[in-house]
């Protein structure tokens, strides 16, 4: 069987691919694109951040069409706020690992525990708690940038980065677990908020431990 | 006229994972965080579930049975075990003592292979909640053993998901070999499965009932001073 030219064509990509080095320098993240790009390195590159998004894209996928737009704004938009008030206002406080770890691990839990059970919580409740998880996480962020040694302004313009990619991951992800009809499918989006669940639970432990 | 390419769903199909490839093919290593040891918890985390056969059995055991007794269970059982054992790990972090303390824990682990092997082997159908139950007391055993022992140092958040991640993907693995439970032949090899479990089970049930070993340490420091003067003798 001939190939047709657009495997040939991929299959040239791939060659290319295996053949393009690169090198990141993740985390004091300079892409040298510039605080925006930074910002959006920086949040790719930080699990604490990314899997609460992940529990919250789910949880709001599960709960519904409504639920799932309401929570790609609200997770952007509160991010950005808590962000802005640790950038411009309040200074976050310089916090141990454990309490921090205590902080993220609630964070974990709560929007895992919720896709877990897929109880028919009220749409304004799930609101209610992206909007509490998005303004502790960018405030924490801000603390994160402030002793990186981030000015005002280079710290503005990464969460305008963060608040761009946080908007295309909630919607990517909200909407694909939106679209799941078959049931194996929904559960198996349950049961990845309920290992993240588990591992904010064990985080939890480490933080009460006083290692976190 | 020109016909697009990517109207054909299959093109389309083909560019994108074409592309996708690409761009996962073009990423480097990336020297994130750099002093913490973020990666090394991480992989620590994610091969502490698969560092003893005593916990790898029963997990992938409970796969097998989920996958032996079809929906809701398939799901039920191992979505209870990791979210069990997390909470007998968060126990066992904070060192909240279980009745019994550490023979009720070193007894549960050893007795879940030979349960849970048994119930592969026999294919046995209990009600769900009492599956979910028995799972999750072997659960909060080997949680509490895995908390018990996790070691400092290490950053919790990278370790805890390597570690539930590592415990998932062994029920997975479960859940994947019980697939073969709709061919009748594959029924039989789920039995002997159940039988090869049920025989581990039963040889960690033997060691857990065996006197303790003398303590390495204790005999390091017994030899110490005779590795010393051998030292010292060719210095």
């Amino acid at each position: 069987m001939r190939l047709s030219r657009k495997y040939w064509t991929a299959a040239a990509a791939f060659a290319a691919a295996l053949a393009w080095p690169a090198r990141a320098d993740a985390h004091l993240v300079t892409t040298g694109l510039g605080p925006v790009y930074d910002g959006i390195g920086h949040w790719a590159t930080t699990p604490e951040d990314i899997i609460p998004v992940v529990a919250l894209a789910i949880l709001a996928g599960l709960r519904g069409a409504q639920t799932g737009r309401r929570l790609m704004f609200i997770v952007p938009v509160t991010w950005l706020f808590g962000g802005l008030v640790g950038m411009l206002i309040a200074t976050p406080p310089e916090l141990s690992r454990p309490v921090l770890s205590g902080i993220i691990s609630a964070t974990f839990l709560a929007p895992g525990l919720l896709a877990l059970s897929d109880l028919p919580v009220p749409s304004v409740a799930v609101a209610v708690l992206a909007a509490i998880v998005g303004v502790v996480h960018g405030f924490l962020d801000a603390g994160g940038l402030r002793s990186e040694g981030a000015t005002t302004t280079v710290g503005i313009l990464q969460f305008v980065g963060m608040t761009l990619e946080l908007f295309v991951l909630m919607t990517l992800l909200a909407a694909f677990v939106l679209s799941l009809r078959q049931p194996w499918t929904r559960v198996a989006a349950r049961v990845a908020g309920s290992w993240i669940a588990a591992a904010g639970l064990l985080l939890l432990g480490w933080s009460l431990r006083g290692v976190g | 006229m020109k016909k697009n390419p990517l109207r054909n769903s299959r093109n389309f199909a083909v560019w994108f994972w074409a592309l996708t490839v690409l761009l996962l093919l073009s990423a480097s290593p990336a020297d994130a965080h750099i002093i913490h040891g973020e990666p090394v918890s991480f992989r620590s985390g994610f091969l502490h579930p698969l560092s003893g056969w005593d916990h790898i059995i029963a997990m992938v055991a409970v796969g097998i049975w989920g996958a032996q007794l079809g929906a809701p269970a398939i799901w039920v059982l191992p979505v209870t075990f990791p979210m069990i054992m997390s909470f007998g790990g968060f126990l066992g972090l904070i060192r909240v003592p279980l009745p019994g303390g550490e023979h009720f824990v070193e007894f549960g682990i050893a007795l879940s292979g030979v349960l849970l092997g048994a119930m592969v082997l026999f294919e046995a159908r209990p009600k769900l909640w009492v599956a979910a139950f028995t799972v999750g007391l072997f659960g909060l055993c080997h949680g509490y053993a895995h908390g018990y022992e996790l070691p400092d140092g290490e950053s919790g958040l990278y370790y805890s998901c390597g570690f539930v991640l590592a415990t998932g993907l062994l029920h997975l693995a479960g859940i994947t070999i019980g697939l073969i439970h709709r061919w009748s032949l594959g029924r039989v090899a789920l039995r002997v499965c159940g039988a090869a479990i049920l025989m581990g089970g039963l040889y960690f049930l033997y060691q857990a009932f065996q006197p303790e070993p003398e303590e390495p340490a204790a005999k390091s420091a017994a030899l110490a001073p005779a590795r010393m003067s051998s030292y010292e003798t060719f210095s």
